[in-house]
């Protein structure tokens, strides 16, 4: 058989931490690559790229998702958030982002804006998660380094 | 990865169209959370990927009188969210709410889980004992077809050129009804099912007899396995431990597995008969509450 002529670039319309997007992207790029590549947002992280780890979790409208296993394309029309829109307003942190801080939740931070968009997700619809729900919750993002306690810990300190 | 088309149909006669004329070149996107895997890692070769989800009928979910009608793209969360669903289908449950975790769930459908056919899959057993029908449409028109007939080898279905899943329908569960689904793995969470056991069963108006039960076997075969024999034996007897073992006994009989590095022969027919126990012990437990 023969191949296929390599597929056109399309155009993706999707907002963005709020703000509308207009990006050229191929067909066949995930999610993650559009983020990374298209719109330059760095911070979603490309760990497995097969659905494992979690770094490269973002909310698409408003559910986590892992952005390795969604097609750019498919973000037409919806909302995404990434760990870029965590911060109010860009100066001051998101208190789960100043408690990964404080309880030092992170040593080579490659997991932790995938930690950050899980944990905002719960806290945003189960302020008051108990640590075993917290856990169950976040049992879809990998850290190699901390040992996870200190993660769980800043989340339940952000829960104030 | 083979560069592909992203096709976005809206209608199942659209959706018919696009997948007939790439034919092997192409397959369906629900949740993509196999299909986007095995496209990198070279499983499939792609022209075209087409997203069902725009198609209305594939993301509706609807319980009605006669039963319960899923989407074939329906989202895992959808399903365990619905408190009212939750209730008349625990085995679903038990399945939708154990599939990867949060964030697989957004996007993982049992259609999608039933239409890449893994002998592992932890979505049909529960769809086989609420006694589920696969809906599909494709060139020739639509049919249906019983779930556990659905699965023909490992990655393949019933399922002809052009034709896709746009549906899974599961009757109402009579009164005195209780599933469960369980499977074993050596984690707590986000594994694959070394062996996983669904189990129903139906009493009686009295609760002292059973009517009716199923008992489906996951990941100890090429495809998951209705063990007609294990059910059957427990229709017209009282619900007891000892009942629920000898169907324990006829579901090892029925099972089919391999060794591998998941566990041996012995060891998966083992786990067949505990949790043959176990599920049918659940599901007990449920009808009678
Ligand atoms: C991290 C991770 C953890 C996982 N954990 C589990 C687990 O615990 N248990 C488990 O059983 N599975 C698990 N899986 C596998 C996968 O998530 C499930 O099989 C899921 O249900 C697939 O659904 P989907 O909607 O994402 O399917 P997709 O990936 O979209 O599709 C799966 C297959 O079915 C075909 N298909 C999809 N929809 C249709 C349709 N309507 N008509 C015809 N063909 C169709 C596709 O072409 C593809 O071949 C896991 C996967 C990952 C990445
Ligand atoms: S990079 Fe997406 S889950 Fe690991
Ligand atoms: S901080 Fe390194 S993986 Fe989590």
């Amino acid at each position: 058989m023969t191949t296929a002529p390599t597929p056109q670039k399309i155009i993706l319309n999707t907002t963005i931490n709020g703000q509308e997007h207009q990006l050229l992207i191929a067909p066949h790029h995930s999610l993650l690559e559009t983020l990374r590549e298209a719109a330059g947002l760095t911070g979603v992280k490309e760990g497995c790229n097969d659905g494992n780890c979690g770094a490269c979790t973002v909310s698409l409208d408003g559910r986590i998702v892992d952005s390795c296993l969604v097609l750019g394309a498919e973000a037409e029309g919806k909302q995404v958030q990434t760990v870029e829109g965590i911060a109010p307003d860009g100066q001051t942190l998101h208190p789960l982002q100043q408690a990964f801080l404080e309880e030092a939740a992170l040593q080579c931070g490659i997991c932790t804006p995938g930690f950050l968009v899980a944990a905002k997700a719960l806290l945003d619809s189960e302020p008051d998660a108990d640590e075993d729900r917290i856990r169950l919750w976040l049992a879809g993002n990998l850290c190699r380094c901390t040992g996870y306690d200190k993660i769980i810990r800043a989340v339940q300190k952000a829960q104030g | 990865m083979h560069p592909f088309q992203y096709l976005a149909p809206t209608s199942v006669a659209e959706a018919v169209d696009a997948l007939a004329r790439y034919g092997d070149r192409a397959r369906a996107l629900a949740g993509g959370t196999d299909i986007l895997v095995q496209t990198r890692t070279g499983r499939f070769d792609l022209d075209a990927v087409v997203d069902v989800k725009r198609v209305p009928e594939l993301t509706a979910l609807a319980l009605g009188e006669d039963g319960l009608s899923i989407g074939a793209a329906v989202p895992c969360h959808r399903i365990y969210e619905d408190a009212e669903i939750a209730g008349l289908y625990p085995g679903l449950i038990d399945a939708a709410s154990l599939i990867g975790g949060i964030q697989i769930q957004s996007r993982a459908s049992l259609g999608g889980n039933l239409c890449n056919a893994s002998p592992s899959a932890d979505g049909i057993c529960p769809l086989i004992v609420h006694y589920a029908q696969a809906h599909t449409a494709g060139p020739n028109g639509r049919r249906s077809t019983p779930v556990e007939e659905f699965c023909l080898a490992p990655g393949q279905t019933v399922l002809g050129t052009g034709e896709f899943l746009v549906s899974i329908e599961l009757p109402r569960p009579p009164a005195g009804f209780g599933a469960a689904y369980q499977r074993f793995i050596p984690r707590n969470e986000m594994d694959i099912a070394v062996v996983g056991v669904g189990s129903s069963l139906t009493l009686n108006a009295a609760g002292d007899r059973i009517e009716a039960a199923r008992v489906a076997l996951a990941a100890v075969g090429p495809t998951p396995i209705l063990a007609q024999a294990a059910g059957d034996s427990l229709v017209g007897k009282a619900p007891s431990i000892d009942a629920f073992r000898e169907a324990g006994e006829l579901a090892a009989d029925a099972a089919r597995p391999i060794s591998d590095m998941r566990g041996d022969v012995n060891f998966r027919k083992e786990l067949v008969r505990v949790l043959t126990r176990r599920t049918l012990t659940t599901a007990l437990e449920r009808a009678q509450s």
